[in-house]
């Protein structure tokens, strides 16, 4: 299992357009990732768990996968999440 | 076949000639029995309606394109999402059908996107409005929402939602008509601001079904079901001289008798603007800045809002533009400024209430648009929004001049503020009637709640009384009293307004032409003596009727 720290960069958070782009690079990656906020862990690749967690800028997540590769989708996952996808 | 006439209430001026097209009614809770099926025959329904569903919602997006693609892609994420998906197959394994696992799942998840509150509440309609496509899949019946058609219809509905209207083809919808809602419905709202024919609360328009051949006539408030030859030739023409009235009528707003009434458009962004200019806008009588707010969770900061402002006041050189400060709370709640949990919010800490109790907010609003329009050649004036008396005028006024704004006034939404209004002239530089606002609280009926609908009608006698209070007290101070709700999109009523006092009239830009012609075919002397007559009625259909049989 390995695991990342992120703090979020987009100015409203993990919601809406971000978040939508977050599950689908999750997805995309073909790997089980989840995601926790504050002791609650969902699925990563889920919209409906990721908006559940309600992430605002600043917030601090862990994710977390296992596989082959993993690293690499991890790395490139918290670059996503530390990059302020609301500026424009 | 007979010709038969239905009547509602008519927004805009517009007749249009079309087949009828019925928006299906919303589909019943699925009932909450044990499943016959078994689990394996229930699970194969519900994931082969969510994947259509979330298949069909992504073919729309791709045709529509831009934003609406968006929108449309984020619902399709929500129909196939996993841990959806999953919560719907815990519910079918504990014996529950197909189309009750998907309603309580997705009333599940907009259950916590509801407590989240702000902007993630706001998805919890869309949740609501995926699940119900899905179940009517299961079910094989229409889905719900506005018909796909690629030739030119007539929709008719019970009332509009948000969410249904956001999609709306105008090149394949030609009017609307409800048969709940009423004048200040968001179905009425969204034609005035589209200049689409509508009537609402068409109660008799129940009758209606899919391909009945109507002529509606928004100005007579009235549908002609089965319209003869000669009554559709005739209404064609008489659609055609109104909009050469509406065309041939340009420039200032002056009555017939050259008295003049500044027109002007209510506007949301810099986007919207452009129409206002292209529509001759003599100025912009309600800039509405919730925009720069919205979806936000703290606000935004000065440098920020001035950039914004000032691509509005740009491009009005030697014009007004009177910008509302920010209007949060009861339907447009903000999480850093209003209150959650208030039981009654539209009676709650609202408008300049939350302002004042956040005056760090209002004041950098404030430094923002002064630093905007030192920078712009536009007259730019500041109004705060729910004023209730003059102490709260005084202090408004007050910040205004400190952080360098010159022209600063209220907004007359509540009845204390009209009865009060000689008061608060004193203090305020102008006023600005919201009649929105002003009729839900003369009435104590909610603008946006169907069941109470056929209250909600700025034609009531009270609330034209209650403006009558205004205009008088503006012309004792010989102040601007404009008026920027729906109203003044109203062109009959409108002159109704000229007459009681009211100097200015600031609409949605597609409702100037027709606002504009209207104005024209009275002087003032005439349009206050309509005025005075209207007061006499009982109630809005009377005060209508007057209007029309002058």
């Amino acid at each position: 299992m390995a695991e990342r720290t992120a703090t979020i960069q987009s100015a409203h958070g993990l919601h809406a357009r971000p978040a939508a782009l977050f599950v689908q690079a999750v997805n995309d990656s073909g790997f089980a990732v989840t995601i926790e906020k504050d002791g609650r862990e969902f699925p990563a690749g889920s919209i409906l768990g990721v908006i559940s967690l309600a992430i605002n800028q600043g917030d601090t997540v862990i994710i977390r996968g296992e596989g082959d590769g993993i690293d690499a989708v991890l790395d490139s996952l918290v670059v996503f999440l530390e990059t302020d996808h609301d500026a424009a | 076949m007979q010709e038969r006439v239905l009547t509602g209430v008519g927004v805009g001026r517009g007749i249009v000639v079309g087949d009828v097209r019925r928006m299906p009614d919303p589909l019943p809770e699925p009932a909450q029995v044990n499943s016959t099926l078994g689990p394996d025959a229930e699970l194969a329904r519900a994931t082969s309606a969510l994947g259509e569903t979330a298949q069909d919602l992504r073919e729309r997006g791709a045709i529509a394109g831009g934003l609406a693609q968006e929108v449309l892609d984020a619902l399709a994420m929500m129909a196939d999402d996993q841990m959806l998906v999953s919560d719907v197959k815990n519910r079918i394994d504990r014996g529950a059908t197909a189309e009750r696992a998907v309603f309580d799942a997705f009333a599940g998840f907009a259950a916590i996107l509801t407590m989240a509150g702000g902007y993630m509440a706001e998805r919890a309609g869309d949740l609501g409005d995926v699940a119900n496509r899905v179940i009517a899949k299961i079910m094989g019946v229409p889905a719900p929402g506005v018909p796909q058609s690629d030739v030119p219809f007539i929709l008719v509905a019970r009332d509009l939602a948000p969410a249904d209207t956001a999609l709306l083809n105008f090149d394949i919808v030609r009017a609307l008509i409800t048969t709940d809602g009423g004048p200040t419905s968001h179905t009425a709202i969204l034609a005035r601001e589209k200049g689409l024919p509508a009537i609402v609360g068409a109660k008799s328009a129940e009758v209606l079904v899919d391909g009945d051949l109507v002529l509606v006539d928004a100005a007579a408030g009235e549908i002609i079901l089965h319209p003869s030859a000669v009554r559709i030739e005739a209404g064609l023409a008489e659609a055609e001289a109104r909009k050469a009235a509406r065309d041939s009528a340009t420039g200032p707003g002056r009555l017939a008798d050259g008295h003049e009434v500044q027109l002007l458009a209510n506007v949301g962004s810099a986007k919207s603007a452009a129409a206002a200019v292209e529509a001759q806008a003599e100025g912009v009588g309600l800039f509405r800045t919730e925009f720069l707010f919205l979806d936000s969770d703290t606000a935004p900061s000065i440098a920020e809002q001035a950039e914004q402002y000032e691509a509005v006041f740009a491009q009005f050189p030697g014009k007004k533009v009177v910008v509302r400060v920010l209007d949060a709370g009861a339907d447009k709640p903000l999480s850093f400024l209003t209150d959650a949990g208030e039981e009654n919010p539209a009676l709650g800490r609202r408008g300049i209430r939350a302002l004042f109790a956040h005056e760090e907010i209002l004041r950098d609003q404030l430094t923002a648009i002064a630093q905007a329009a030192s920078k712009t050649q536009a007259h730019v004036w500041v109004m705060a929004p729910m004023i209730a008396n003059a102490e709260e005028t005084k202090k408004f006024v007050a910040l205004c001049t400190e952080l360098g704004i010159s022209v600063s006034g209220a907004m007359i939404e509540i009845p204390s503020a009209a009865l009060l209004a000689d008061h608060i002239l004193a203090e305020a530089a102008f006023v600005s009637i919201g009649t929105n606002d002003l009729t839900q609280y003369t009435v104590a009926a909610d603008r946006l709640l169907g069941t109470v609908a056929d209250l909600q009608d700025a034609w009531n006698p009270a609330v034209l009384k209650l403006i009558r209070e205004v205009g008088r007290a503006g012309v004792a101070t010989s102040k601007p009293v404009g008026v920027c709700g729906e109203a003044a999109a109203d062109p009959q009523l409108a002159v109704v307004l000229i007459g009681l006092g009211v100097t200015s009239l600031s609409m949605s830009p597609v409702a100037l032409g027709d606002v504009r012609a209207e104005l024209g075919r009275y002087t003032l002397a005439e349009a206050q003596a309509l005025a005075e007559k209207v007061l006499t009625a009982r109630n809005a259909v009377e005060a209508r009727a007057i209007v029309a049989g002058r």
